[in-house]
């Protein structure tokens, strides 16, 4: 947006609404929704309002609106974006009012995941509040008519201090309209900074509390049908037949409605099955539980886990493509050491699952709410699904009750999108426990092999890894037979270890599943198969895990990938401003060392574990006090987490992060299993899927937070990875016994 | 059949199947939201709401088991988030997604209403029935016991 608008409210209304603007939403979102609307600050009393960038919309009464265009799943983004840019505004905490921006281009990237939301928008939103910022002050300027390099902008208002004149932003906006919008502006000096850096509380607080937030789950449209959808048990499979007649006898059951065959790839398009429609959920579960379908299981019917793992340690087990080569590792060592390590699929089982509104008017506009983390691929796929223009269809973006990367695969929108308009009514699509747990994207099963070669002076020599799990890209693109390049990204091509010969090979793994993303996606398992491995060869060398931690880390040093033919990009940053600097990391060892008192006398059955880990551009490490008693019993009595993500908006909501990544990690090392048997998965609910429970969780989760000045890095998926290698090295250390399977309860820890 | 309860302070008479879970009844007939569904078998929490001051789980509870009772959710907790154990959750940022929240405060409001000033272990025993995928426990029971702190 690079015009100053002077319009009225009304005429605001019309044209966002002619744009699909925020505003809209939320009116909408409020008649839509009871009992509140989304957005979050005063109520309206503006005539006027000036909008100097899509971000931020300045109301004549001195309320500033700032447009969230990220998702709110928990990371407490709608707290940090309105920090940073209300930071360089200089606008008071209490006149800022958040509202959830729809799906749009103009907003640049919405897609909420790969924890980007600071890391990639920091300099975008400050550039949003101190252009906003120079435009008051250019207002103030020519009303007092003074140079604008004797005005400052301090607390909502404008100060010519030569004069003594003040005036507050809202006085400002009349005049501001139809003046230039700087399109760049500098910024605070760091030391100034109001907010960035501060724990402000979080907004949605109240809302939180009160029962008044709004999720995917709790739209309500008048005159809406509630659907619940069966699908085929195996993947990829497709309904033969079916009966209906019990279904639809059931009170409340307005229609069943055989949805889309899946095709290939499947992408985010529906996954098939029957819809049973009904006036409210309980009828619409009922009416399913009623069904008799005929399925052909198709492709995947053969697919059992057991099999498949066999194959995967197989397939890691020989040689592969080799993506990364430094010096020959397969040169002749004094001994070698070698270790497989196998982690299964896991459901990223949000506490709310998948759940979307839509609605087809008269015109054939599509509007949806949804508790999406990519509202603009949202966009794309409910118009490809009705065969829309984009500009038809508006996503209304609502709170997320987690996403952990379910939420960034937009299915569950396209399915309310194709029933509205099939029954030309409103319709709510709520995914049971058991449709998100074995109907997901599943978080990729894996196989690793590893090997070292050790010198006579103990030093690792040598170091060969392979890699082997179905990709992510295979729900993209038919016949993929292994790991897609982003993938490698993931915490393997960025090996921090300090040997002088070093090979990374990936291995064949075809998918027989829906393949996503789950909170720090492979970074999870490549954590834990070479955290496991360097704790592994502490023991063979007889060093201490942390000292050898160290030292495998090694000096200070930026390591570029690409040195060794490593294809890395960097999480799609710059290696200059962000590099692998594994300086860093090393400090994060010794820092969550120092926390956890290592090396500390414990009593016969605990044991200390360390772990550490970059990714997302942020270095991330963990201890975890573990004990495990004669009849299996483990638990985790403490952690300490650090993180050093640069710099750092909300440092609480870093920390609390960083406990429930704690949370997150535990419940990968103790319990995540899915198990895929005749192609279909086993698991369905919390009791066969559990995960941890307040009563397992430790009696406290430590964080530093190291300081930095340095470009933010990631936050949200960072504290995951060092967690379960942590846990698995721990245990060691309390039992003299080593766990390269996951969960652990499957080696009977309970 | 109509099935008449008070919800919250008010008396509600609401159509519905008998057998159709209290959690729909509040969130598809009555209305009200707060009321979460997380797994639909009385694994997670997210629907806890209390009958006659016990908390129960909406999802698997008959609508028909609350005529006569005195239902109250989230919602009906105070006017105005006032009631200490919003306050504490709120004092501590205890929540990041929020969505289990709602069966979270009303088992903790359960707890203290039993135990005014809970040990660990009573709060583990107590919350063990309520999941937090984003893992805000150990802020959950700093939460009950600052509950618990001010008020003694």
């Amino acid at each position: 947006m690079s015009e100053l608008r002077k319009i009225s409210r009304r005429e605001f209304m019309k044209r966002t609404g002619q744009a699909g603007g925020g505003l809209v939403f939320a009116l909408s979102f409020a008649s839509a929704c009871q009992p509140e609307e989304q957005a979050v600050g005063p109520a309206a009393k503006a005539s006027a309002s000036v909008a100097p960038n899509v971000y931020v919309n300045m109301r004549n009464d001195g309320i500033v609106e700032i447009y969230c265009h990220r998702s709110e799943m928990g990371q407490g983004i709608r707290t940090s974006l309105p920090q940073v840019i209300a930071d360089e505004l200089e606008a008071d905490w209490d006149k800022i009012k958040v509202i959830q921006a729809i799906g749009h281009e103009k907003y640049g990237d919405q897609n909420t995941d790969g924890s980007t939301s600071i890391r990639q928008h920091f300099d975008l939103l400050r550039n949003a509040g101190a252009t906003a910022r120079d435009m008051m002050i250019a207002a103030a300027a020519s009303v007092w008519g003074v140079p604008a390099e004797e005005c400052v902008a301090r607390e909502h208002a404008v100060h010519h201090e030569a004069s003594g004149q003040s005036a507050g932003f809202g006085d400002l906006v009349d005049t501001a309209i139809g003046m230039p919008q700087p399109e760049k502006a500098d910024f605070k000096d760091r030391k100034d900074y109001r907010y960035i850096g501060k724990p402000m509380d979080t907004i949605d607080g109240m809302a939180f509390t009160t029962g008044g937030a709004m999720y995917g789950t709790d739209t309500v449209l008048p005159n809406m049908l509630y659907a619940s959808i069966e699908r085929c048990p195996a993947f990829g499979g497709k309904v033969v037949s079916f009966d209906d007649t019990a279904a639809r006898a059931v009170a409340g059951v307005t229609d069943v409605i055989r949805m889309p065959d899946p095709t290939a790839p499947l992408v985010f398009n529906v996954l098939g099955g029957v819809a049973v429609l009904a006036d409210n959920t309980w009828s619409a579960e009922s009416g399913r539980k009623a069904l008799q379908i005929e399925w052909d299981q198709g492709a995947n019917a053969e697919h059992q886990s057991d099999t498949y793992k066999e194959a995967l340690v197989a397939s890691a087990s020989a040689p592969g493509t080799t993506v990364l080569n430094r010096g020959d590792a397969d040169i002749a060592t004094d001994s070698e050491f070698e270790a497989v390590y196998y982690a299964p699929y896991l459901s990223q089982a949000p506490m709310e699952p998948p759940a979307a509104t839509a609605r087809v008017n008269e015109d054939g506009t599509c509007e949806v709410w949804a508790c999406t983390q990519d509202p603009q691929t949202a966009r794309d796929v409910v118009a490809g699904t009705l065969g829309l223009e984009k500009e038809q269809v508006t996503i209304n973006v609502t709170l997320l009750g987690g996403g952990f990367g379910r939420k960034s695969k937009p299915d569950f929108i396209a399915e309310a999108a194709w029933l509205a308009r099939e029954t030309g009514r409103p319709v709510k699509v709520t995914w049971t426990r058991e449709d998100d747990i074995r109907h997901g994207y599943l978080h990729s099963v894996s196989a690793q092999y590893f090997k070292a070669g050790m010198d006579a002076d103990g030093k690792t020599a040598s170091w060969l890894q392979r890699t082997s799990f179905p990709s992510i890209a295979s729900t993209f693109a038919p016949g993929v037979t292994g790991p897609a390049g982003f993938e490698l990204d993931l915490g393997l091509l960025d090996s921090p270890w300090h040997v002088p010969n070093m090979r990374i090979e990936t291995c064949d793994a075809v998918a027989h599943a829906r393949i996503g993303w789950l909170r720090s996606v492979c970074n999870v398992f490549h954590a834990f198969g070479a955290c496991s491995f360097v704790d592994e060869l502490a023991h063979v060398k007889g060093m201490d895990p942390k000292d050898h931690l160290l030292e495998i880390i090694g000096p200070a040093r930026k390591i570029d990938p690409k040195d060794d033919g490593g294809e890395y990009t960097n999480y799609a940053q710059d290696l200059e401003k962000h590099p692998v600097d594994t300086g860093r990391l090393a400090a994060v060892a010794e820092k969550v060392a120092e926390m956890a008192g290592w090396g500390r006398e414990l009593p016969e059955g605990r044991g200390l574990g360390i772990a550490v880990h970059r990714s997302f551009l942020s270095y991330t490490g963990a201890v975890a006090e573990v004990s495990v008693d004669e009849n299996g019993k483990l638990v985790v009595h403490e952690m300490w987490t650090c993180i050093d993500a640069g710099t750092v908006v909300n440092p609480d909501r870093v920390v609390s992060q960083m406990e429930g990544a704690g949370i997150f990690g535990m419940s990968i090392a103790l319990h995540g299993e899915l198990t895929a048997r005749n192609g279909a998965i086993v698991e369905g609910n919390f009791d066969a899927y559990p995960v941890v429970r307040m009563s397992e969780a430790p009696e406290a989760i430590h964080c530093h937070i190291m300081e930095s000045d340095a470009p933010p890095g990631g936050v949200g998926e960072p504290g995951v990875p060092p967690v379960a290698p942590a846990i698995v090295n721990a245990y060691f250390a309390a039992s003299g016994k080593r766990i390269r399977e996951l969960p652990l309860r499957n080696a009977g820890l309970t | 059949m109509a099935i008449e309860f008070e919800l919250n302070g008010e008396t509600v008479s609401l159509e519905v199947d008998p057998a159709m879970p209290l959690l729909w009844a509040i969130r598809d007939i009555a209305g009200l939201t707060g009321t979460k569904y997380g797994c639909g078998k009385a694994l997670c929490g997210s629907c806890v709401v209390h009958i006659n001051g016990q908390p129960m789980r909406s999802c698997v509870t008959p609508a028909a088991t609350a005529a006569g009772s005195v239902v109250t959710t989230i919602e009906g907790l105070s006017a105005d988030g006032s009631h200490p154990v919003q306050v504490a959750w709120r004092e501590l940022n205890v929540a990041q997604c929020g969505y289990c929240q709602s069966g979270q405060i009303m088992s903790a409001v359960a707890l203290l209403e039993r135990s005014p000033n809970p040990s660990d272990d009573e709060i583990d025993a107590a919350m063990s029935g309520n999941i937090c995928r984003c893992g805000t426990y150990t802020r959950i029971r700093k939460a009950i016991h600052k509950v618990a702190e001010d008020q003694s």
